[in-house]
């Protein structure tokens, strides 16, 4: 994948990122409050931010050729730190939602890309269950397989970790990178953790005050 | 045993049928309407806002005989829309029970608004977000995401709407005067009873119907919220 972004935020705060990268998997790290997160939201759209933002060639945002495509036309997969399942649906229906509204096919998981994610995910015996009974570690696997149902252009993954306990930690970091082996995407890993972001990635930026640094780990 | 306390007599049941009429009629059509007031003013950014707001709160806060006679200036015969309506379409609603349900549709619109506002409002914009992610457009959004988790605050709107409607009485009778059979509702009956003397016993009778009715009302109302939190 090739990621070129040049992109600035006015309001409420002031942040800069440069990055142009031919890496599959980019880790970034920073403090907390740094503007991580916030700038996965200018990437995703979801945020208005001035700039450029090319991802495999494909122009999402260019404010000099008055382009800048909207969340819902990026193709881009966002596993939010809060997972945000639907609460009103259950855990295949909210597998299948980007399916289900897009072709109007049923909410069933029956293509075999939903059945081997669900698989890879070990989520075949919860998908009848109600998103009010699971786990945090549960709710971060549903939601990062339904960011890849829709087969992105890129996954966006802020802090997969945060809000699983200890004990399932391991576990939620053996499932991605099972996914990865599975459909290896291009994707964006967002933590505090160092240890954790030079174990998914091989590129790594910290995000300080004055824009995006490259960072190598020591081994 | 005489049974004949609990026969309806023609009066009473041309009221109570007619105000169901009116107050489905008028919930009904201000149904639509109040979903899209309500979901504008709870997530639209635009120019008005404030105006709007008003202009939908306007007829809770107005007496409803103001209310009734701004229909009457505005639907009446020689009304800017009644006159339009009834040379376009060939349809008056001026001392007609759709008058009727027109008041009462306007008075209980407010009430609506607000009661599904709070629901649209109490939806995290966050899941919106996410569903956006997922490649939904801002209608898809709404249709799959905001609609149905807003959905027991719009069944508590429905059950507000229709008991507001069921005893609205000054814009009625301000609009559509009380015409036994065409715009007598409940209330309207109820008022013309007390106008007679020695009227109690009849007076007595619709106030017990009415609330047989308002009961019946909040029951279905705490059924729907309870359907709809499990949907």
């Amino acid at each position: 994948m090739s990621i070129e972004l040049d992109l600035t935020l006015m309001a409420p705060f002031h942040l800069h990122a440069r990055l142009q990268s031919k890496h599959t998997a980019i880790g970034l790290v920073g403090k907390s409050g740094s503007g991580k997160t916030t700038l996965l939201n200018m990437i995703a759209g979801l945020v208005p931010a001035r700039g450029r933002l090319v991802i495999n060639g494909v122009v999402l945002q260019d404010d000099s050729q008055h382009i800048n495509l909207p969340p819902y036309r990026r193709h881009i997969g966002y596993a939010f730190q809060d997972a945000r399942l639907f609460p009103h649906l259950n855990v295949e229906h909210n597998l299948m939602f980007s399916q289900w509204i897009k072709f109007g096919t049923g909410r069933k998981a029956t293509s075999n890309q939903a059945k081997s994610i669900i698989a890879a995910l070990g989520l075949g015996r919860l998908l009848s269950r109600n998103i009010g009974h699971l786990s945090g570690g549960e709710k971060q696997r549903v939601a990062l397989g339904r960011a890849m149902m829709g087969k992105p252009m890129i996954l966006l993954l802020d802090e997969p970790l945060a809000n699983v306990d200890a004990t399932q930690k391991a576990e939620t970091l053996f499932y991605i990178e099972k996914l990865q082996d599975l459909e290896p995407l291009p994707m964006i890993y967002v933590s505090h953790d160092n240890k954790e972001v030079s174990r998914m990635t091989r590129a790594s930026f910290m995000l300080e005050p004055d824009g995006l640094l490259p960072i190598k780990f020591s081994e | 045993m005489n049974y004949d306390f609990f026969r309806l007599s023609i009066v009473e049941s041309e009221a109570l049928i007619l105000s169901l009429k009116v107050a489905a009629l008028a919930t009904f059509c201000s149904l639509l309407p109040a979903i899209f007031c309500a979901y504008l003013l709870a997530r639209g950014r635009f120019w008005g806002h404030a105006l709007l707001n008003v202009a939908v709160v306007l007829p809770l806060v107005l007496p409803p005989v103001v209310t009734g006679y701004a229909l009457l200036l505005l639907f009446g015969k020689h009304g800017s829309i009644g006159h339009a309506l009834e040379a376009c379409c060939g349809v008056s609603v001026s001392f007609r029970w759709t008058g009727a349900a027109l008041a009462a549709g306007v008075m209980s619109f407010p009430l609506m608004v607000r009661s599904i506002r709070l629901s649209f409002e109490a939806v995290d914009p966050r899941l919106e977000q996410a569903a956006e992610m997922l490649g939904a457009d801002r209608i898809r959004t709404f249709c799959y995401i905001t609609l149905p988790l807003a959905l027991p605050g719009i069944f508590a709107a429905i059950v507000l709407g229709m008991a507001k409607a069921l005893g609205e009485f000054g814009a009625t009778i301000a609009f559509v005067a009380n015409i036994p059979g065409e715009t007598q509702t409940l209330s309207l009956a109820l008022y013309s009873e007390l106008q007679v003397p020695n009227g109690e016993f009849a007076v007595f009778r619709l106030m017990m119907l009415s609330i047989i009715l308002a009961t019946g009302a909040i029951a279905l109302a705490e059924f729907l919220a309870r359907k709809g939190k499990t949907l």
